[in-house]
């Protein structure tokens, strides 16, 4: 049986409740705030000079290379940049999913809820896992067990970290599904993953993401593998029960629409660190990055009435053995002077306050303005 | 619309659901016309194994001297008057013999893939979870086992411990179990571990490791499931061959002793009338036969029921 149910339109699904953008806001804001009752740290996740390398035969990938940001309490933070630059191993590595061997995180802290993440045991870095962080991935197609039923697969995080009786996970389960907009949840429990279509697929996997109330939801690029429509009905999803939980996402993606749409600050990546981080508003409106333009300048526009070709960015991102000591964009950089290619630069801060980027060409006395 | 209709309705009935992919691959092994000659030849072997006592015309140790006698002490012919596919040279019914070796092979069919499902999952699945130092002791291990010649492993083991109360458990069944069981699990040990190595590749089992399920789990319930049906046919097909090796035991002497009889010792019996009295190697050859080729349909369909993938491939 193959479902035909991409076409729930939200009237069909009873449990989506039309929001005005007020509303959201608002929501919003009280969730921001509880999610900081309990708080026991400034911000729920501190990533301190984080690297995440492999040991492959051909060298060392320095996939994640001294990457710092912080993000807060029921906040919506963007991880942007092209494929290969680090983006998902800073997730997997915040999970500590990162395949070992060959991968390793050789060094840094991350500080979730004030807990020093990479010093937990094996066993309570687990008990984390699935209840304080939540991890949607990028394909719902293959991300669910084919030989486990629906309602197993959502179950098992709530059986796992929750201890609720059967009845009272059966009952949780069916509220998930229901949440998560899948018509009539309690009769699909039983039903397998072939029976669901993508986009409900997606759906499943953030009810199982979602289900034991997490502070944090790691979204690895959740709509790369659904067409358009689905993408806004899974990001509407994704925001409004993260307002509805007060849970902070980290959205990782390289669709800088989706950033624009959901987070409140964006971090951008290029070979395994962060070039720019700014909020939305500012590194939209004003990037200080060359690379930045590139993939701003690479987004197709709906005003673009001439039929030229998509613009790229020339070149492709670096082999992440031994990088020089130098501005990694430098060799693709429309932009780059000697000094580039000489000396790498730190990451600074620009006119507004949360702005900061990694350019020599950007910084006060810099060639650019 | 201009017009304001009303549409009435009754809700259709949510169709039943199917039970998952197990269901599936039982559809597709009863489209299968071999695998269902398989399955049927099966299931009358295990239907003779398990009440072949309660069919049988006599007692399989029970002598009917005074026909042999009146035979000229000759093995009866078959269709002999109260013994359908005649005696042997001691008046013993052959076809009630044939029923107590089916139940001896039913066991040993059984029994051995038991034994080597509880040595070959558990090594291969731990070799491919953990993988590293682990998997490559247990691989050189199996190696050495794969390499070494099984029938004279069995004889051996059989010959060194026939004296023992080991030895001389089940009639002397038990000892042929566990032997070839012991020279059997490599098979299934290594086609887990490949299971394992691509299960673990996969992103479902990512995701599981992600919402924190433990390892063990993640192993039973999400690997092994999806990894089984390879492991099914493997066994499925591994029960031929374990009943042949009993066959072959029996054949030279070896596993049950007197006055039980397996197919294979009746074998050995009959082969010494081989020319007055075929009729004594002839039966149990075709139930052997039969037996192996019921058993091997069954597996050839199993395999094409759950990889449908592979089907003609092999």
């Amino acid at each position: 049986m193959v479902s035909a149910d991409e076409d729930i339109s939200a009237a069909d699904a009873p449990t989506i409740v039309e929001l005005s953008a007020d509303d959201v806001l608002r929501a919003r804001t009280e969730a921001v705030a509880n999610a900081g009752l309990g708080r026991k740290a400034e911000h729920l996740l501190e990533v301190r000079d984080l690297s995440t390398h492999f040991f492959t035969p051909d060298g060392v990938v320095q996939a994640v290379d001294d990457v710092t940001f912080d993000l807060g309490y029921g906040e919506t933070l963007g991880l942007v940049g092209e494929s290969g630059c680090g983006k998902s191993v800073t997730a997997l590595s915040i999970a500590r999913l990162v395949p070992d061997p060959p991968g390793r995180i050789v060094s840094g802290s991350i500080l979730f809820d004030g807990i020093d993440v990479l010093k937990l045991s094996t066993d309570d870095m687990r008990k984390l896992r699935g209840k304080e962080i939540g991890f949607i991935f990028q394909d719902p197609l293959t991300s669910l067990n084919p030989t486990l039923t629906i309602g197993y697969q959502i179950g098992e995080a709530i059986k796992e970290h929750m201890g609720l009786s059967s009845k009272a996970a059966q009952e949780r389960i069916t509220e998930l599904l229901a949440k998560v907009g899948i018509p009539r949840p309690k009769d699909r429990l039983n039903d397998y993953p072939f029976q669901f279509s993508g986009g409900m697929r997606q759906r499943v996997m953030i009810a199982i993401a979602l289900s034991c109330d997490p502070k944090l939801l790691l979204a690895d690029e959740p709509t790369t593998a659904l067409d358009v429509t689905i993408q806004a009905q899974i990001l509407e999803l994704i925001q409004r029960l993260s307002s509805e939980f007060g849970t902070a996402v980290l959205m990782i993606t390289h669709d800088l629409g989706i950033a624009a749409g959901m987070c409140d600050r964006v971090n951008v990546m290029y070979a395994g660190r962060i070039v720019e981080t700014g909020t939305v508003d500012t590194l939209f409106e004003n990037p200080r990055m060359p690379y930045a333009w590139g993939l701003l300048d690479s987004l197709p526009r709906i005003d673009d009435v001439r039929g030229d070709r998509l613009r790229t960015i020339e070149g492709m991102p670096p082999l992440l053995i031994a990088p020089p000591k130098a501005c990694r964009f430098a060799p693709r950089c429309d932009y780059a002077r000697d000094v580039c290619v000489s000396s790498e630069p730190e990451l600074t801060q620009r006119e507004e306050p949360q702005h900061l980027a990694r350019c020599w060409a950007t910084e006060p006395g810099g060639w650019i303005g | 619309m201009a017009t304001n209709t009303t549409v009435v309705g009754t809700r259709v009935a949510k169709p039943k659901t199917a039970a998952g992919p197990w269901r599936e691959a039982a559809g597709r092994l009863f489209k299968n016309k071999l695998a269902i000659v398989g399955l049927v030849i099966v299931i009358l072997f295990l239907f003779c194994g398990i009440f072949g006592p309660f069919l049988a015309p006599w007692p399989y140790q029970v002598q009917d001297l005074p026909a042999v006698f009146a035979n000229g002490n000759r093995p009866l012919p078959p269709l002999s008057p109260n013994h359908i596919l005649g005696t042997d040279q001691l008046g013993r019914d052959l076809l009630s013999r044939l029923l107590d070796g089916a139940r001896i092979s039913v066991t040993v069919a059984f029994v051995v893939q038991a034994v080597i499902i509880l040595i070959g999952v558990p090594v291969g699945a731990v070799a491919g979870w953990f993988g590293g130092r682990t998997d490559n002791a247990l691989m050189r291990l199996t190696d050495v086992i794969y390499a070494f010649p099984d029938l004279l492993f069995i004889i051996l083991l059989s010959v060194a411990f026939r004296e023992t109360a080991f030895g001389q458990a089940l009639d002397g069944l038990f000892l042929v179990f566990v032997a070839i069981g012991l020279v059997g699990w490599v098979t299934v040990a290594r086609l887990t571990r490949g299971q394992m190595l691509s299960l673990k590749e996969t992103e479902f089992v990512e995701a599981a490791k992600a919402i924190g399920v433990s390892d063990r789990k993640i192993v039973t319930r999400h690997m092994l499931p999806n990894g089984m049906g390879p492991i099914i046919v493997a066994v499925t097909l591994g029960i031929p061959v374990a009943i042949l090796a009993e066959a072959t035991l029996a054949f030279i002497g070896i596993g049950v002793q007197p006055p039980r009889a397996s197919w294979g010792s009746l074998i050995a019996e009959g082969q010494k009338f081989i020319r007055s009295e075929p009729h004594l190697v002839l039966f149990p050859a075709i139930f052997i036969a039969l037996a192996l080729i019921g058993f091997t349909f069954l597996g050839d369909g199993l395999r094409d029921a759950l990889d449908p993938k592979l089907k003609g491939k092999q």
